[in-house]
Formats: structure tokens, C-alpha cells, sequence
């Protein structure tokens, strides 16, 4: 008799192939795409790219973790923030007044003592993933911590969006309230407005991009990864085992906030604005939309989402600027009743059967080469052949 | 002298004013194998509750190795060293069987362990050897959803040996089995009795037989009787709550 092969406990190492092809299509990206693309495209490229970012986070606390966030805009907000904030405080050197434009708008002459650490590019650009990555990890432990899970989460991160919504849109002082921070002049001394500049801010976008594919795919391909799945599908379950899921939820809350932040930072360099719009509720759940499209659980399909769902919106609304909002809608109903995991989870289970329906194939049975070793289904298969009846 | 692994002093747990545990009163020592039996809402399912920490105590103690379970949450128990397995299989049905072992036989259930340190090499053969003794080897890289409810069971109660606790905690671990499963069960059980402290609930007489040595009967949330099974089994009080009826005859049929 066969005997089964040793088993095997995979690496926790991403393969060379698979660094191999995320280096090609980031490559693809930075120099093929430029040339391809009419600058308008590009542009929209760009700013799907950085949503790309905000997707991953998302698909890692919902797709694998069962945490759905409809707040995510809030991290998003603050990394956008957080830059702006940098780049408005380059003041050219012919200005009145030392302060950003608009505080001298509302009469503020002293510079609020918050804003002093945004001097330094360094800080501002450590602040992008930080303070939403230390706001997360701090709303994320308060609710984790007293076991608040499912609905009750969902709609704690709406309210609290509300109350960051209300607190930036009424701060005109510091923050110029419903307008935000726009009108970018210059940042590390380069115009922020400039073709060239933008095209780097596209290249660093890619290559974050590709940096937090590659981040949450090491996060969810191990032990790590099977723990996040198994606190999504039966959390008292996991604390039985001796772990506690509220460290483990901390944690990948953070991390999710940390990649909106730069997913909100890279897309305000692109509009050359944040205002507290970016905290629409709506917009907040469109995240969402894009990861259940593209494929929850999914890293791939979350990008994907972000890609496809976008670029149907851009190119709808060119056409019928009326009917986005109701496409948007049917999508989401056509995804939750038809393919409730997603575009690449069809892709990946049901294709397939689909393609071989198509072409008038026999269906593949489906089976387990390991299970043919099974002792048990030799012994069945070796009495029916004695009987006569087995085909084989 | 060393404590015994389990002491219940004066248990009481209410819900709203219902005492599922009444002024309970129970002791283990090191290495037992015991069964819990009693009828529907006698409280036994509780009783894990409270040893598990899933339901805190409205009176009373529970001391595990001297020490009081009180302050403690769910995981911080089972670290200590105490494993369950629930009446229902509850396994992680989309991680594999392998899976499945692997998260409950870590021994480092720290989030920067789990996400840095990969297995180690004796834990992987333990693991592999767990695989075998539960007879899931051919379908160890199956998603736990895909098997059937007997394989489900013993991949729990491989789950529970992987996390390798001093006290293990089992609720009707034949229920829904067939006779030859209950059969094997029961020889894994007692195996594991040589070197772990294990309580045992169960409803199939046969089965209790088959592996009981002590018998405590729960009913209206306190300690009825205990002793050998026929010393339970002959006990008047014990045949009167099960409805004056013979023990066999109300608690042979086995759980759907």
C-alpha cells in the first residue's frame, strides 16, 4: 500500500515567484503605465492606486479578521491631514505672514502649538502612519477590550467618524474647517503641483502599494493569519485555546488604520486637498464596497476592487453623471446575492466549472489525490472490485 | 502536599435569580478520571462554564492547583492549564485539520510568538503524531468544514490534547457517534486518564460504563451523590430523579 507523504508545514516566507510578480506588475506600473495612459488616466491611476492601499487595510480587519470598520475615513482623513499640514507650513519667503493662508483668513496670529512638529518633514511623514496607527490602537483596544463585536463595532466606528467629522468640520482655526487644507505650494522644496513631482508621488504610491501588499500577505499567509481567520469565525473558541483575541485584533486594527493613513496621505498629494468630506460616511462604507466586490480574505481581490469599482464610477459617471449612485447600489446587491465571495473568489472556486459549462466539458470531479492513500478507501475499493463492480 | 488539581467550595451561580449552581461542593485529585452525570438542566454544562471562566461565580470558589480562578479571563485559564471541548464540535471549519492543530498546540500564544516564531521542530512532530493517532492523516490538509461530524469530534479532542492541559474538560464527546466511534473514543479517553486530571459529562450509560471509575451526579445544581457506578446506579435518590424510571432507561438514547 501507498504510503502518505510526510506532512508538511509550509514556510512562513513569501516565495520567490510571488515577490518575482509583484515586483513586474509594480514595474509595469511605474514605466509602462505612463506611457500608456493619457495624463487624465494616469491621474485617476494614481488616486486608485492610493485607495488600493486603503483597501488592503481593509480586507486584513474584515475580509480575515471579521472586524468591519465603516470609520475607516477618519485614519484615511488624518494621513491626509497629516502631509497637508507639512505642506502648508511652507510658507513662501515673500508672504505676509509666517502662519498658512488661511489661519490669517480668521485672524489667527499665533501658530496653535500642534502644528510646531509639522515643521519637520520627518515628523509629518511619521505622523502619516502613526497617528492613525496610535488612534486605532487606542479606540481598538477600548472596544476590544470589553468585548463590543459584530454590529455593535460597526456602528461604534460610525459614530465616531461622526464626532472626527464634526470636530474638523468645525474647526476653522485649525484646520479651516469645511474647506480643509488645499492650495499646495511646495513640499521638500519642489512644487507639489508639478508634473514631474506628481509622477514621483505615483511611483512612491506604486511602491507602497506593493510594500503593503507584501506586508499583509506576510501577515495572513502564517500561523498569524490562520489565528485572525479562526477570531472571525469563532471567537470564544480562540480564548478556549489560551489566546486572547483582543491583543490580536489591537494589532491588525492598527495596522489597518496605519495603511489608510498612507492611502489618505499619497491621494491628498494627488487632489491637493483633504477636507473633512474625506470622513463622508459614504465614503467610508464605498471601502468596504470595493473589498466585498474585488473579494473578501482576498488581498488581490481588495486591490482589485479598489481598481475596478473605481474606474467604473469614473467612466459611468462620465457618461451617465446621474446614475453612478444607483449602479453603485445594484453592484453591491449583485455582489452580497450573486457572488458573495467576490470577483476573485468566483475566480478562484467557480470559474472553472463555469468555463468547462461553457465549452460543453464534463464536469471535473472533484477529489483529493491524498485521499486515494486513505487506507479505508482502498480496502472499499479493493471489495467492490472482488465484487465486480468498481470500474477500475 | 500538593493540592488537589480541582476544589469547588460553596458554588453558587445565578441568572437572574435562577440558581444554575446551588452551594455546589466538589474535589479532584491529580489523575482522575471522573464523569458528571445528572439530567437536562442539572447544571452540568454551567459547571464547565464556571471552571472554563466563561461564567463568573455568584458565590463560592473554584481553585484550580491552589490557585483562585476568579480574577482570571478565559484564555489566562487555559494557559494555566485547563482544555475544553465543547458538546458541539467547535472547530475552525475553514483552517485545515492541520491548521486547526497547530493554533491549539502552540505553546506561545503571544501575538509577536504567533506571527515571528514558526513551530518548533518537536511541536510539528507532535502535531504529526496527533494527526495519525486521530486518523485524520489523509485528510490533514482538508478545510475542518469538509469532515463529518464523528472526524469533527476527534479533531476537538485532538485540539484539546495538542494544547497538552493538566485538566481536560469534555462534554459528551460520543454524542451523535456511532458505536464503533464511541468505542474508540472511549479507549483514547481512557489513555489520556494515565496522565491527565479529566472530567468527563456525559448522558450514554454505556459509555460511562465503559470508562467511569467515579461518578458524580449533578441534579438542581448541587452534588446528588457520587461514587462507582454501581454504587450510582443502586443509589435510590439517583433513580428517583431520573423520573423513578431505571438510570438506563431515560439517558440510553444518545443526543441527535
Amino acid at each position: 500500500m501507498p504510503k502518505l507523504p510526510k506532512l508538511s508545514f509550509p514556510k512562513h516566507r513569501i516565495s520567490a515567484p510571488e515577490l518575482g510578480v509583484v515586483a513586474a506588475l509594480a514595474l509595469v506600473l511605474i514605466f509602462i503605465m505612463p506611457l500608456v495612459l493619457p495624463g487624465f488616466r494616469l491621474d485617476l491611476l494614481h488616486r486608485y492606486l492610493a485607495l488600493a492601499i486603503v483597501a488592503l487595510g481593509i480586507d486584513l480587519i474584515w475580509g480575515f479578521t471579521g472586524l468591519l470598520s465603516l470609520g475607516h475615513g477618519i485614519f484615511f482623513a488624518l494621513g491626509g491631514y497629516a502631509i497637508a499640514m507639512h505642506i502648508k507650513l511652507q510658507v513662501p519667503a515673500g508672504a505676509a505672514s509666517p502662519l498658512p493662508d488661511f489661519m490669517t483668513l480668521y485672524g489667527v496670529t499665533e501658530l496653535p502649538w500642534f502644528w510646531y512638529p509639522f515643521y519637520s518633514f520627518a515628523f509629518a511623514a511619521v505622523a502619516v502612519v502613526l497617528i492613525p496607527a496610535l488612534l486605532g490602537a487606542i479606540l481598538g483596544y477600548l472596544v476590544f477590550r470589553n468585548r463590543i463585536r459584530g454590529v455593535y463595532f460597526s456602528i461604534l466606528t460610525q459614530a465616531a467618524i461622526i464626532v472626527f467629522f464634526n470636530f474638523f468640520n468645525g474647526q476653522q482655526k485649525l484646520f479651516n474647517g469645511t474647506n480643509g487644507l488645499t492650495d499646495f505650494q511646495t513640499l521638500l522644496g519642489v512644487p507639489v503641483r508639478d508634473a514631474q513631482t506628481q509622477y514621483w508621488f505615483y511611483v512612491l504610491t506604486v511602491i507602497f502599494l506593493a510594500l503593503a501588499y507584501l506586508l499583509c500577505r506576510w501577515l495572513t499567509m502564517g500561523r498569524f493569519g490562520r489565528l485572525l481567520v479562526a477570531i472571525r469565525d469563532d471567537e470564544a473558541r480562540v480564548r478556549f485555546s489560551g489566546y486572547n483575541p483582543t491583543s490580536y485584533k489591537v494589532l491588525v486594527f492598527a495596522i489597518s488604520a496605519a495603511l489608510a493613513g498612507i492611502g489618505g496621505a499619497f491621494f491628498t498629494l494627488r487632489t491637493g486637498i483633504i477636507s473633512p468630506r474625506a470622513m463622508d460616511i459614504a465614503f467610508s462604507i464605498e471601502m468596504v464596497i470595493w473589498v466585498a466586490v474585488g473579494g473578501r480574505a482576498s488581498l488581490i481581490g481588495a486591490i482589485l476592487g479598489a481598481l475596478l469599482v473605481n474606474f467604473a464610477r469614473s467612466l459611468l459617471s462620465e457618461q451617465f453623471a446621474d446614475i453612478w449612485l444607483f449602479f453603485q447600489g445594484a453592484l453591491f446587491l449583485i455582489v452580497v446575492l450573486a457572488l458573495p465571495t467576490g470577483i476573485v473568489g468566483w475566480l478562484r472556486t467557480e470559474s472553472h466549472l463555469f468555463l468547462a459549462r461553457l465549452l460543453g466539458r464534463p464536469q471535473p470531479l472533484a477529489t483529493y489525490p491524498e485521499l486515494e492513500l486513505d487506507p479505508e478507501i482502498q480496502y472499499e475499493r479493493d471489495v467492490l472490485k472482488q465484487e465486480g463492480k468498481h470500474p477500475s | 502536599m500538593t493540592p488537589p488539581i480541582l476544589e469547588i467550595e460553596d458554588l453558587t451561580v445565578s441568572f437572574d435569580g435562577f440558581n444554575a449552581l446551588n452551594h455546589l461542593s466538589f474535589q479532584m485529585e491529580t489523575g482522575e478520571l471522573r464523569v458528571i452525570i445528572g439530567p437536562n438542566g442539572a447544571g452540568k454544562t454551567t459547571f464547565l462554564d464556571v471552571i472554563t471562566g466563561k461564567v463568573k461565580p455568584t458565590q463560592g470558589r473554584v481553585l484550580f492547583k491552589g490557585r483562585n480562578l476568579r480574577r482570571y479571563s478565559e484564555d489566562q485559564i487555559a494557559r494555566f492549564g485547563i482544555g475544553r471541548k465543547f458538546q458541539t464540535p467547535r472547530v475552525y471549519l475553514n483552517l485545515t485539520v492541520r491548521e486547526n492543530l497547530e493554533l491549539a498546540g502552540a505553546r506561545q500564544k503571544g501575538v509577536l510568538s504567533t506571527l515571528l516564531h514558526p513551530l518548533p521542530k518537536p511541536d510539528r512532530e507532535r502535531i504529526q503524531a496527533l494527526i495519525e493517532t486521530i486518523g485524520l492523516r489523509p485528510k490533514a490538509n482538508f478545510p475542518a468544514g469538509l469532515l463529518s461530524h464523528g472526524e469533527k469530534q476527534w479533531l476537538e479532542i485532538g485540539m484539546l490534547v495538542a494544547q497538552s492541559p493538566d485538566l481536560l474538560l469534555v462534554d459528551e464527546p460520543v454524542a451523535g457517534l456511532t458505536d464503533e466511534e464511541t468505542r474508540l473514543t472511549g479507549e483514547l479517553l481512557v489513555a489520556l486518564a494515565e496522565n491527565h486530571s479529566i472530567i468527563v459529562i456525559e448522558h450514554d450509560m454505556e459509555f460511562v460504563r465503559q470508562i467511569a471509575r467515579t461518578v458524580t451526579v449533578l441534579h438542581e445544581g448541587s452534588v446528588l451523590c457520587e461514587g462507582s457506578i454501581e454504587e450510582v446506579q443502586n443509589d435510590p435518590r439517583v433513580i428517583e430523579v431520573y423520573l423513578g424510571a431505571p438510570l438506563e432507561e431515560p439517558t440510553s438514547q444518545k443526543q441527535p
